[in-house]
């Protein structure tokens, strides 16, 4: 109750009870947690002066499943399914983490088809996630024919995604040890007929927003936010590389096949948003870059490694780590050597970059508040979990 | 030339040969009153059904093609929803003020429709200030956005309301000034005395730059008067939720919305009076065979026709462009549209003057 009463406070109400918060003519408006900006349903308490932003507070817990203690109840062959409801748009790169870190644990050996279709399926993923992005990006600063143009590609990717895991979103395709199953027959043709429609697309929205003369003025100089204060919010992925620190987990800790395929780590110095929204863009272009060495070159073999049927981590505690289409995930496990893990907890990418978000915004207009969030790609689940 | 003038003056002659001179203006009014809010209902529904097709046009989709024949009865059937609904009333908002401004807002949407000429010689009000009349009718509008933020008692509707109130006043300069050219040229504020003066050609072809300049002005302007994308941040639904119109709901909602197409449909018509010649037919100079094959075509059908084309530009902006920031909107008005419009305007000026126009 207490802290709904603080959250709920208006500045006359502070200024009469001498709260330390604001002057008497400031404006606390209460931004969420329905709100069609937010995404999902974050609450932000902003103060403003006019239309100036003096302070930015999120609120969290809307959404809090409390996934990381179900996981604790659940089996190392059952929490993965779990973790696909925790950032859905890049359900696969959350599999892939906690695979990871039970096959670490158990010393599984992954075998090469299955190593080379998960980056496949990342490298997807990521297209599909920023995607969705750029349609919501456009639609915050105030465009809505991107998100239908947008929504076009991704369809084709959800296709791909529907014949080989069953499902569109929250895909549940990996297992410790490989893949769920075999991929479909049509998968490599599906994906080629992607690309060459990506390719061809991918201009298109640089024509319709990024030349664009009044996003741009939306975009340059607004939401700075510099290398050292990216560094100390922890921000990740996109966030921090616009900031121009190299932060690209695939490339600095290569995990599954990303040690085999030549790609760039996209970095930009301009730490404004606009910097964060052309790190996006070119991470599509590297992303079909990585497929189109892999798509052509999956090795045969199994898609999944033998294991005994059931998972019993040895003692101790293990960390791994991707790069989701929001930053970095970590997965750390500790074990006591049961069925289930003992504690789990994820380092989610949303939730350090969401961080920086009053750093950012401090001092701007309420109208860039709403770019600058649709530059961090929040996702409100991660966030939560 | 067949033009609607043909039924009013019939109308007219037998109504003043039937009834006393005194009902028959009363009854005349009264049917010029029930047209006007017949035309405001139409209008509506046919803006609301044709700015939802161009934007499916836009967004790669098919747009509403289930109620009636290819989805014609789409705001109908809406606006039969909003009727039944309940028109809800905060109860921390200023209930008065917050009931009065939808009305308003169609009250202004409604006076401004009275100077318009729809065909030859078909008009409600011929004034001989008409151009003066529909600046100065048309700036009432900020009132009621102003009053519904207010009464609201919400935060968000007051700062639709406050950046509503700062895009208007501003963006009405430009507006007037880039009017003006046109009534320099012309000699009057008569909309009858514009528009016949552009039977020879209409000013767009025959005004030179200042015209076309103007005309370009006068197109972002509107827009940002009527508070369309990408001016349209009074409301700002990614920001604001709704701007102004959050807290309302029902029919009140569908008055703000209605006026606002009729605001669209009236700022286009009177660019369309302005700069295309509103009723008159295309002519070139003294090609007497071209103009009057021009002629045939009914003037209603050459007014409807440029009117629904200036509106279609601008619902082409808006699904098109991202929405300006607040301090972004007026430096455009301040430091770059005003100032030209200045200069413009001393150029139209001197033309005039001079006579160097066609």
């Amino acid at each position: 109750m207490f802290r709904e009463t603080e959250i709920l406070q208006t500045a006359s109400q502070v200024s009469s009870t001498g709260g330390d918060l604001e002057g008497a003519g400031d404006l606390v408006i209460n931004v969420g947690p329905q709100h069609p900006a937010t995404h999902g349903v974050l609450h932000l308490v902003i103060t403003l002066n006019g239309e100036t932003i003096k302070k930015v507070e999120p609120h969290l817990g809307y959404i809090h499943r409390s996934i990381e203690k179900m996981c604790e109840s659940l089996t190392y062959r059952q929490f993965i399914y779990v973790t696909s409801r925790m950032d859905y748009l890049s359900a696969h790169m959350n599999n892939h983490a906690c695979a990871l870190c039970v096959e670490k644990g158990m010393q599984i050996e992954v075998p090469e088809r299955a190593k080379v279709v998960r980056v496949i399926m990342d490298e997807l993923t990521r297209i599909a996630s920023h995607e969705l992005w750029w349609g919501a990006m456009a639609m915050d600063v105030g465009a809505f024919t991107p998100f239908f143009h947008a929504f076009r590609e991704r369809e084709t990717i959800n296709e791909i995604m529907e014949e080989t895991c069953g499902a569109r979103l929250t895909m549940n395709y990996y297992v410790p040890g490989g893949l769920m199953a075999e991929l479909h027959p049509d998968f490599q043709k599906k994906v080629k007929s992607f690309i060459t429609l990506f390719k061809s697309k991918i201009d298109e929205y640089d024509e319709l927003v990024t030349g664009n003369i009044i996003f741009q003025n939306r975009m340059k100089g607004v939401g700075y936010l510099s290398a050292e204060d990216a560094v100390s919010f922890g921000c990740s992925g996109p966030t921090a590389r616009g900031s121009g620190v190299s932060s690209d987990i695939r490339k600095l800790y290569p995990y599954a096949a990303y040690d085999q395929v030549q790609f760039d780590e996209v970095l930009e110095n301009g730490c404004d948003s606009f910097a964060r929204y052309m790190i996006r863009i070119r991470e599509m272009k590297q992303s079909v870059r990585i497929i189109e060495q892999l798509i052509d070159n999956i090795p045969e073999g199994d898609f999944q490694a033998k294991t005994k049927a059931v998972l019993k981590l040895p003692k101790g505690e293990f960390y791994t780590r991707v790069e989701t289409a929001r930053g970095e995930l970590g997965v750390y496990i500790v074990s006591e050597g049961g069925t289930t893990p003992y504690r789990i907890k994820f380092r989610s990418p949303g939730f350090s970059n969401l961080s920086a978000l009053d750093q950012m915004a401090r001092g701007s207009k309420l109208g860039d508040l709403v770019a600058m969030m649709g530059t961090l790609d929040l996702v409100i689940p991660d966030i939560d979990r | 030339m067949w033009s609607l003038s043909y039924i009013a003056n019939a109308l007219h002659d037998w109504l003043y040969q039937t009834f006393s001179p005194t009902l028959a203006l009363i009854i005349e009014m009264v049917i010029a009153g029930i047209a006007v809010i017949g035309l405001f209902a139409v209008l509506g529904l046919v803006l609301v059904i044709m700015e939802r097709r161009v934007a499916a046009w836009m967004q790669i989709r098919l747009g509403p093609n289930r109620v009636g024949p290819f989805g014609l009865l789409q705001s109908l059937a809406d606006t039969l929803k909003l009727l039944v609904k309940e028109g809800m009333t905060p109860s921390g908002s200023d209930k008065f003020l917050f009931n009065l401004a939808p009305y308003i807002a169609m009250m202004v949407a409604m006076l401004l429709m009275a100077p318009i000429a729809f065909a030859k010689d078909f008009q409600l009000w011929d004034l001989n200030i008409g151009v003066l009349y529909v600046s100065a009718v048309s700036s009432i509008m900020v009132i009621s956005i102003l009053m519904a933020g207010w009464a609201s008692n919400n935060k968000y509707s007051l700062m639709g309301a406050m950046r509503s109130g700062a895009q208007i006043v501003s963006y009405e300069l430009s507006a007037g000034l880039s009017v003006l050219v046109v009534v320099v040229l012309t000699g009057s504020l008569k909309i009858s005395d514009i528009i016949q003066s552009q039977a020879d050609g209409w000013w767009i072809f025959k005004g030179h730059v200042p015209v076309l300049v103007a005309f370009v002005i006068f197109i972002i302007a509107v827009t940002a008067e009527t508070n369309r994308a990408p001016f349209d941040l009074a409301e700002a639904e990614s920001e604001l939720t709704a701007g102004f119109h959050t807290e309302y709901s029902g029919m009140k909602f569908a008055l703000f919305f209605l006026a606002e197409y009729i605001n669209v449909f009236i700022v286009c018509s009177i660019g369309a009076i302005l700069f295309l010649g509103g009723w008159m037919p295309f002519h070139i100079g003294h090609w007497e065979g071209f103009n009057r094959v021009m002629d045939y075509i009914p003037s209603s059908i050459w007014f409807f026709g440029k009117t629904f084309f200036l509106i279609f530009v601008i619902m082409w902006f808006r699904w098109t462009f991202p929405r300006l920031r607040i301090d972004q909107l007026l430096n455009l008005e301040w430091k770059y549209l005003l100032p030209i419009s200045m200069i413009n305007i001393l150029l139209a000026t001197a033309i005039a003057i001079a006579g160097w126009h066609f």
